[in-house]
């Protein structure tokens, strides 16, 4: 009698451990999506502010200005549905006709000596930096929880508490960002 | 072949270094003491008490506890830093490329310093990740692109990371006082040194003397010696190997250290004592671009054409 009382003692004092390390190992994961967040929302909130700096100076850029606008309206509403697939489809996306946009700068003199969109371009590459960068990190959290979640004996307690895997991001950059980088100092 | 250590690794070499480094420290300032004891107060003779070999290794104690807590102070210091301002668009720039390399390696945000000086340079300095430092100076922003930045940047990070800062600030502020120390020696020597003092100096003292002499001829350059060793060249392949990694962009790095070192011209910033500090040596000799044992032992940076050929080497394996 007093050994099965143990072996249960046992068995439940392996599941609360195993249930622990499963809580905290999401709790990574979304801490480190709230990074990758923060930046999103950054970059959406600034690129409005950009546009609207840029359009009096480029009136012949109508249609790169719009595309930049309509990216950034998809990828707002990617980020708000939280579909990691079309987050990443659309942060790429976005990332390709800023690119151009900013390739663009290059034509205009008057705009690289405007203070206020030499710190806008700056802040928005600053922003594409750290997504990259937390995306790395995210990516080994998500990593490392869904082999936890799937490897015995912790798939049977991830089961039984309903701990579901975490998608990667992937940003999938289509191929016009592939155009000239903007180099500031030449 | 630095690549089989891990940065846990890393962390603990640094820090036996770093010990060994206090206790050389404290040792080589103990026979300093002990021999102007016996210069020129002429100890055991006249006094019975080693007033200054004690005070030596108080003073000494007191400083390692000094250039620990206070080393990347004293630095920031002496090379007339001050804190980035955000306001301003180059330096706001330098903070946002410190925010990404800091995320990419995984630390907590350092301090930017700015040094308004026209040649450029970087350096990194601090007592642990949590307390860290990096300052770039006005020349560097002015040479580097973006991406070169980041490489230069990703350099220091990886220093922090790495832990390389404690043993490079204590060695370099230990170092500064070594040199002060000696300086006050030597002149002691020329001015009321041994000679003058004959008459006073029993035989038993002079021959007492010229053991303290010879063990402070052969002792010194072991100590610097290992203080060179300390912060041996090794550390710079890996600090670049490190940024390379974190940036995916070995290439730019090599830019940045190649038009860095084309542009050392004008007088060094600082002095040989944080010299090992910055990325690329301020000291134009012609030792640091030389391969050899004796290089090896005495220099305190690789040779930059072989930085450039690994870090494009580098290129071929990502």
């Amino acid at each position: 009698m007093l050994w099965i009382i143990l072996i249960v003692a046992v068995i439940i004092i392996l599941i609360i451990g195993i249930y622990n390390s499963l809580v905290s190992q999401r709790m990574q994961v979304k801490n480190a999506w709230s990074q990758i967040d923060v930046q999103l929302k950054r970059r959406h909130d600034l690129i409005p502010n950009l546009v609207e700096a840029v359009k009096g100076y480029m009136k012949y850029e109508k249609e790169t200005l719009t595309q930049v606008i309509e990216a950034r309206a998809k990828a707002v509403s990617a980020r708000d549905k939280g579909d990691l697939k079309e987050i990443g489809k659309a942060e790429g996306e976005l990332s390709g006709f800023l690119g151009r946009l900013f390739a663009l700068f290059e034509r205009y003199p008057e705009l690289k000596a405007n203070q206020n969109v030499m710190m806008l371009q700056e802040e928005l590459t600053n922003t594409e930096n750290k997504i990259a960068f937390s995306r790395q990190f995210y990516n080994d959290m998500v990593m490392k929880y869904n082999t936890s979640i799937q490897v015995f004996p912790k798939n049977i307690i991830a089961g039984i508490f309903g701990f579901k895997s975490f998608d990667f991001l992937v940003i999938e950059k289509p191929e016009e960002k592939e155009a000239p980088r903007v180099d500031l100092n030449v | 072949m630095y690549k089989k250590l891990t940065f846990y690794d890393l962390q603990k070499i640094n820090k036996r270094k770093t010990i060994i480094l206090i206790l050389s420290f404290i040792l080589i300032a103990g026979i300093i003491g002990f021999s102007i004891d016996n210069l020129f107060l002429g100890f055991p003779e006249y006094i019975k008490f080693p007033f200054l070999t004690i005070f030596a290794i108080f003073l000494s104690v007191f400083q390692s506890f000094a250039s620990y807590m206070y080393g990347d102070k004293i630095v920031l210091k002496s090379l007339r830093a001050r804190p980035a301002n955000p306001e301003v668009f180059e330096e706001k720039r330098i903070i946002n490329i410190v925010e990404e390399m800091k995320i990419a390696a995984g630390i907590p945000m350092p301090k930017v310093y700015i040094i308004d000086t026209d040649i450029p340079n970087a350096f990194a300095t601090g007592r642990n990740p949590e307390n860290s430092s990096v300052a770039v100076t006005k020349g560097l922003i002015k040479l580097l692109n973006r991406e070169e930045m980041q490489g230069v940047i990703g350099h220091e990070i990886a220093h922090i990371r790495n832990k390389d800062i404690l043993t490079m600030t204590v060695a370099a502020t230990l170092l500064g006082i070594i040199i002060i120390l000696s300086d006050m020696i030597s002149r002691g020597f020329r001015f009321g040194g041994p000679r003058g003092r004959r008459q006073r100096i029993s035989s038993r003292g002079n021959v007492f003397l010229l053991l303290i002499i010879l063990i402070v001829a052969i002792i010194a350059p072991i100590i610097a010696r290992l203080v060179f060793l300390a912060i041996s060249r090794s550390r710079e392949y890996l600090a670049d190997a490190t940024s390379a990694e974190l940036t995916r962009n070995p290439i730019s790095l090599a830019n940045a250290l190649e038009k860095i070192y084309l542009n050392q011209t004008g007088k060094p910033i600082g002095n040989k004592a944080v010299s090992p500090l910055f990325i690329v040596s301020p000291l134009k000799s012609k030792l640091e671009n030389k391969e050899s044992l004796w290089s090896d032992l005495w220099s305190t940076h690789p040779p930059i054409e072989k930085r450039i050929f690994y870090l494009k080497q580098m290129v071929k394996n990502i």
